[in-house]
């Protein structure tokens, strides 16, 4: 295997742990917001930042996919 | 690896392009936009409080009206209540003067009865002893016919009338 | 109307889908005798170009030239990016002011004194070439002037229509501006810094939301040729560095504190968390580039490697499903065009915010 294989890998890798992330942030908030829908506003925008935040670790990953491709 | 590095020349574009947008949209539009923006809002506000103020002073004029509006119904009320007063007086003592009148009037006439009464009493006493004058002439003519018939009756009847 | 904005979009977005054919059908012509690379067309489109290439027709490519601009020891050079006839493999050499100019892979050499020809080494770099440097006008920094210019056209006008309006009712294009302007007012600025502290953020956050936006929307419209402009590392780089310094430069005690004597935690915690928060100064601008850069390139990138399946697989069957699958990916990528644009905003507000909060133990 060649080391952008093994960087390829590293990415999907990457994105599962993100996508698990933004999953629990996901349904936590909509969970949320069917119960409060009066903070709608308030727990999207902060589950995007969330979101962001977790989606950084995983673009590090792509990057560094970057780097080797 | 190529892709991650930043070229010299665009972050230098970027910069210039970048200030160039800042400084001139800071002054000629977002500074209009958000002072109007602004502007305007703290003009609802003010006019929102306006109605406010209008509404409450409104409520307290209302409140005013019904209060004088109860007073005046309060006032007539009392003065119904004094003129019904002042009938129910009236017809009491219209009663009551009639009543006393009608007594006098009662009075009167039960003293003026009497007193015919009496009158009339008294005549018919006088007729009766009229009358028994002249019975008593006629029956005391025949009688007494002698003096002495006479003088002896005088006596009797003087004895009697002395209890009289 | 709901149905109707869905409709529109549906067409836009086939149509930005079909343009994208485009340019994946340029490349495949140009290389007409040599296998189809998909990689390399993908990062041909990604990075940036001298020349802003629209299209090809009969076989000629029709572009825009723009000026290469470079600085050396013997002072500026300024020439046509066209006299590189479309090449970048360094095959064609420009003689300019005395030197001899050399487009590799979009990136202009100078040879060095007495060569005529670039020669490279085993990673393909040249070897006896320099690169000058280089403040060239590229299809990025072009886009770039042209999202300025449009932005200045909307935003200046909208601002006259307030300035002409007696009672600041908006009115035409103002009542489309207002309300993205109120949003990053309301949902930004306000909540992230504060009441009284918003104000002295509210230019620059707005004109790096929308700066961003317009570029990310720019870079899905296909005839421009996609100009990747925010997903360019040196535009988020700039961008980020920018952030940084305002924050850093805004920074009260209680920020500092924050960072260098964590308050309320024992004196051995203090002593273990202030690296970890210095690093996170540097780390947060970084996120910050990565973030805006990785998410674009990476929506361009999966765009063409959709359309690339066609020339790979050399068949027109498999078109339907690449053409499905980058309209349901463009259709993501408008949403992502806004919320990149909202989230870099609204974390520089989150950092500004930070930086000037007042201490509250």
């Amino acid at each position: 295997m060649t080391i952008t294989g093994i960087a390829a890998i590293g990415a999907g890798l990457a994105a599962i742990g993100a996508g698990m992330g933004i999953g629990r942030i996901g349904g936590s908030a909509m969970e949320a917001m069917a119960r409060q829908p009066e903070m709608h506003g308030k727990i999207q925008s902060s589950a995007l930042i969330l979101a962001a935040f977790v989606e950084a670790v995983a673009l590090f990953g792509v990057v560094v996919a970057f780097l080797q491709g | 690896m190529d892709l991650i590095t930043p070229e010299f020349g665009l972050v230098f574009w970027t910069l210039i392009m970048f200030m160039i947008l800042l400084f001139i949209l800071r002054k000629f539009a977002w500074k209009p936009i958000l002072g109007a923006v602004s502007e305007r809002e703290e003009g609802i506000k003010k006019a929102l409080t306006a109605a406010d103020e209008a509404r409450r002073e409104m409520e307290n004029l209302q409140a005013d009206n019904e209060r004088i509006l109860n007073e005046a119904r309060a006032e007539r009320e009392s003065m119904l209540k004094d003129a019904r007063d002042m009938k129910a007086k009236m017809i009491a003592d219209a009663k009551e003067e009639a009543q006393v009148q009608a007594n006098k009037m009662i009075e009167q006439a039960q003293a003026a009865i009497e007193s015919e009464k009496k009158a009339a009493m008294t005549e018919l006493k006088n007729h009766v002893a009229g009358l028994s004058m002249e019975i008593a002439e006629k029956i005391v003519g025949a009688e007494l016919s002698t003096d002495k018939k006479q003088l002896e009756l005088v006596d009797e009847m003087l004895k009697e009338t002395t209890l009289n | 109307m709901r149905i109707n904005t869905f409709r529109n979009l549906l067409l836009i977005t086939t149509f930005l889908v079909i343009g994208n054919f485009g340019f994946a059908s340029s490349d495949k012509e140009s290389g007409d005798d040599a296998e189809f690379d998909p990689k390399e067309m993908i990062l041909h489109h990604v990075k940036d170009a001298y020349g802003m290439h629209l299209f090809d027709w009969d076989g000629h490519p029709i572009s825009i030239p723009l000026p290469v601009i470079t600085y050396t020891d013997n002072g500026f050079t300024v020439f046509s990016s066209s006299e590189f006839h479309h090449d970048y493999s360094g095959e064609v050499i420009v003689e300019k002011n005395g030197q001899k100019f050399a487009n590799v892979h979009e990136k202009v050499y100078v040879l060095n004194e007495g060569e005529t020809e670039v020669t490279y080494d085993a990673e393909h770099h040249p070897t006896n070439a320099k690169r000058p440097i280089d403040i060239s006008i590229t299809r990025n920094v072009f886009m770039m002037m042209v999202s300025v210019v449009v932005l200045l056209l909307i935003f200046l006008s909208a601002s006259r229509r307030y300035k002409n309006s007696k009672d600041n009712v908006p009115s035409g294009i103002a009542s489309f501006v207002e309300p993205l302007v109120l949003f990053v007012r309301d949902e930004i600025g306000r909540p992230m810094i504060g009441e009284e502290k918003y104000k002295k953020y509210m230019p620059y956050l707005l004109t790096i939301f929308f700066f961003i936006w317009i570029n990310n929307i720019f870079g899905l419209i296909p005839i421009l040729n996609g100009a990747n402009l925010s997903g360019n590392i040196a535009f988020t780089f700039t961008l980020a560095v920018l952030t940084f310094i305002i924050t850093n430069v805004s920074g009260n005690k209680n920020y500092w504190k924050h960072i260098f004597w964590m308050p309320g935690v024992p004196v051995p915690m203090k002593i273990f968390l202030m690296p970890i928060e210095i690093i996170g100064v540097f780390v947060k601008p970084i996120s910050l580039m990565i973030r805006l850069f990785a998410n674009i390139t990476a929506g361009h990138v999966i765009i063409l490697a959709l359309m690339s399946l066609i020339f790979v697989f050399k068949t027109i069957a498999i078109a339907p499903v690449s053409v499905g699958f980058a309209l349901f990916i463009t259709v993501i990528e408008i949403i992502v065009t806004a919320i990149q644009a909202y989230i870099f905003t609204i974390l520089s507000a989150l950092y500004f915010g930070m930086a000037t909060e007042e201490a509250h133990h």
